[in-house]
């Protein structure tokens, strides 16, 4: 699986930790990092749950 | 009067639904707003002053219009919606004092911003309300609460829980984190209620807001000359130093986040604490299964959706939702309580279920860039008064019947004026 974060769309509120705190952290500034931008499909769920919560739509899901 | 749209149906839609509905069940958003999402999702309705604006009521529209780049948070936008306008001054003649034509317009607040202003005191902000900061304040925030509990256990057995539980945790939390001083507190809560009043004058309503504006002025002024270990002490080394942020700003920010810190927290609280009592299972499920009890805050704010319709919208631009054409300058109310209760989002959306597995799925706390910036912080105060009271006073109950209780119909935000328990 392929991730990408929009930092510039990111409004910080932290659902994506919440959702999968895994893969989503949030720097000093509040802004999304993306801790593996490649990770395990065992992480599949949490991180579609993570890009639909994302009010911002920041997080964008690959194959 | 405006010309209605052409509506799907004439012959039903000849009348234009009127909003805001108020409550008349304190378990569940006025039933209108459902009719409305299931029959007419985006639709004309007209506003008690007569302005026409959309509302917008189903979860995929709600959601699709509050993330669009061309609808604006801003009220000083022509064709902004206005649900709840004053009510009539009563001298006609009295109308001196903050009307002065001299005086600048008053700043925007964030929630009225857009970007690429919005975004620019967002970021400011963010920084003290991540997930992370408020794991931090876990512990302090138990502690602030056991001692309330402790104080109960010591006057009991019997209390009114609004003034002795649900209303100090927020308020003591958001005090904290600012560096004011809480026994300001009743000063702050009154006016913060006279300003969030549907029955008061204009000239209530602004004078309670500049009592609260004037009150944090000082605050933010003695924070300047000797900053603090706090969110504003922090804003004035970060922002203030470096003239990003203004005075006037700053305190307009402190105004903002000890009015949205307390309020709708407490009322949140307060209704979840009748919510549990009145659902012994799930009460139950609370004090045996700690996942539950985590997403038990969330369902809470998707239960009550208690800000109704406290958002508003215009849109910039011509775009289509919902089959419906919206032309730029066009009002528009997201109803956050309705599509909170979308059968096509949630399962057996009228149940109070803290098991759901899609807890966090709600638009209780809006969406888009605008979404609450204190959620994390309102998730962990929930999630520990809750567990925290059931688990030490697992005897608590009413101690007058649901239908005598005080419940704030006259309020933009629901709620409960006392809560009388007993154990
Ligand atoms: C159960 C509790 C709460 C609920 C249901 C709630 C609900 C909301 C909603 C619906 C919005 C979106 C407004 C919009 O889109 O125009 C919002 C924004 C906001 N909330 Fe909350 N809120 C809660 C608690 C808090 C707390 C505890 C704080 C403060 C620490 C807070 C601070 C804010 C701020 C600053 C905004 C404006 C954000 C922006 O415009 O970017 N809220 N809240
Ligand atoms: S959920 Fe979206 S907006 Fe929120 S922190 Fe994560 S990426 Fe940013």
């Amino acid at each position: 699986m392929q991730i990408t974060v929009d930092i510039e769309k990111c409004c910080g509120a932290g659902q994506c930790v919440l959702a999968a705190p895994d893969v989503f952290d949030q720097d000093d500034t509040g802004v999304v990092v993306l801790l593996d931008p490649t990770p395990p499909t065992s992480q599949r769920t949490a991180i579609l749950e993570a890009a639909t919560l994302c009010p911002a739509g920041a997080i964008k899901v690959g194959a | 009067m405006v010309s209605p749209q052409t509506p799907e149906t004439p012959s039903q839609l000849s009348s234009v639904p009127r909003i805001p509905v108020p409550r008349t069940c304190p378990f569940a958003p006025p039933a209108e707003y459902g009719r409305l999402r299931d029959t007419a999702p985006v639709t004309r309705a007209q506003l008690p002053g007569g302005q026409e604006v959309w509302a917008v009521s189903t979860f995929t529209d709600v959601r699709s219009l509050l993330v669009r780049p061309d609808v604006s948070s801003d009220p000083r936008r022509p064709g902004f919606p206005e649900p709840f306008p004053d009510a009539p001054t009563e001298e006609p003649g009295a109308t001196e004092g903050p009307a002065d034509p001299e005086e600048e317009a008053p700043l925007p607040q964030l929630f009225e911003m857009d970007p690429p202003q919005h975004t620019r005191y967002r970021r400011m902000l963010i920084p003290e309300l991540t997930v992370k900061r408020v794991n931090e304040l876990r512990p302090g925030i138990q502690q602030l609460v056991d001692r309330l509990i402790d104080d109960m256990l010591a006057t009991g057995p019997e209390t009114d829980l609004v003034p002795a539980f649900a209303l100090p945790i927020p308020s003591m939390v958001i005090c904290q984190l600012l560096g004011v001083a809480y026994d300001s507190h009743e000063f702050f809560q009154s006016r913060t209620e006279i300003v969030l009043s549907k029955t008061v004058t204009a000239e209530q309503r602004e004078t309670a807001y500049l009592e609260l504006y004037a009150f944090l002025d000082e605050v933010v002024s003695a924070t300047e000359s000797d900053p603090t270990d706090d969110i504003l002490g922090r804003l004035v080394v970060k922002y203030r130093r470096t003239d990003e942020l203004s005075h006037e700003m700053l305190v307009n920010t402190a105004v903002l986040l000890l009015l949205a810190g307390h309020e709708t927290s407490a009322n949140t609280i307060a209704l979840g604490v009748l919510t549990f009592l009145e659902h012994p299972g799930q009460l139950r499920i609370l004090l045996t299964e700690p996942a539950a009890a985590v997403s038990a805050a969330d369902e809470m704010v998707r239960f009550h959706s208690l800000g109704d319709v406290d958002i508003s919208r215009v849109a910039t631009a011509d775009f289509t939702l919902g089959g419906q054409t919206i032309h730029a300058g066009e009002g528009i109310l997201p109803i956050l309580s309705a599509a909170n209760r979308d059968p096509q989002a949630f399962e057996r959306p009228d149940e109070f279920d803290i098991r759901r597995p899609d807890s966090r799925h709600h638009v209780g706390f809006g969406y888009g860039p605008h979404q609450c910036l204190g959620q994390n912080l309102a998730r962990a105060e929930l999630e520990i008064a809750y567990r925290t009271l059931f688990t030490r006073i697992p005897s608590l109950r009413l101690a007058v019947p649901v239908d005598e209780l005080d419940f704030k119909t006259d309020s933009q935000i629901f709620g409960l004026r006392s809560l009388p328990v007993t154990w």
